[in-house]
């Protein structure tokens, strides 16, 4: 799973470059996030999932540890999810727990 | 549709990969097409994670469309399920983030989305079955 990191004005936009976040990639994507988070000090992370086809429960469960890895300082935000990933949320009420925005905010979108 | 995937990761991710791009799958109404990709993957990752924890292996799955929806049938001959059942699939979620679960989400996210989920053991085979029909109330 390659991510691509940007931080414009206190908000850490990380975008997920692949399809899928899945039990063959869910702990290198947790381990990239650790990575990514550690080099910035911004308050909020916004994990970018738009291109994200498909999340199993392998893969929630490294979004959720990454969640906890931030809190209780710093907050995962999540944006763009796709119909078959905003089932899982919903399905397991981790909907409630996570900020899902409709998509990055303007100003904040990757160039390109 | 019978298919046959080798019991690890990487495998179980191109099966899955390569069913929601086929035929069958893309004929489905979007509802059941969505839930038959995460039961399955979240079945077969199980096979892969406990069933052929200790010793390798092939799952077989055989999906027959029915007029109701799809059914079932994944078999693995690796380490029977503990106590012959299935697990209970049940969670708690938790207002605290500490406490958040990082974890037991899959046998939840099948038991909400199948009917007539069914665990065998014969001889050396593991058998699950189960039906996937169009939208179910996810609060049971």
């Amino acid at each position: 799973m390659n991510l691509m990191a940007q931080e414009t004005g206190g908000i850490l936009v990380i975008q997920a470059l692949g399809d899928r976040i899945d039990a063959a990639g869910a702990i290198q994507f947790k381990d990239r996030m650790r990575e990514l988070t550690r080099s910035s000090a911004a308050p909020r992370v916004v994990l970018d999932m738009s291109r994200v086809a498909f999340l199993d429960s392998s893969g929630l469960g490294a979004v959720v540890a990454v969640l906890k890895l931030l809190a209780p300082d710093r907050k995962l935000e999540l944006s763009g999810l796709t119909p078959t990933v905003q089932k899982v949320f919903r399905l397991t009420r981790m909907d409630s727990i996570f900020v899902i925005h409709d998509a990055v905010p303007d100003g904040l979108r990757h160039a390109g | 549709m019978r298919l046959t995937v080798p019991g690890d990761a990487t495998s179980v991710r191109h099966a899955m990969q390569n069913l929601a791009q086929s035929d069958l799958f893309l004929g489905l109404p979007e509802g059941i097409r969505q839930n038959a990709e995460i039961v399955l993957a979240e079945v077969l990752n199980n096979v892969v994670e406990h069933a052929y924890a200790q010793r390798q292996g092939d799952i077989t799955l055989d999906i027959d469309p029915r007029p109701s929806g799809l059914a079932c049938q994944i078999s693995d001959s690796g380490a029977p399920m503990p106590g012959l059942a299935l697990p209970p699939g049940q969670f708690q979620p938790l207002d605290r983030i500490d406490e958040l679960p990082e974890g037991g989400f899959g046998w939840f996210l099948i038991r909400s989305l199948t009917e007539n989920l069914r665990y065998r053991r014969e001889g050396c085979l593991n058998t699950l079955s189960f039906c996937l029909i169009d939208e179910q109330c996810p609060a049971g």
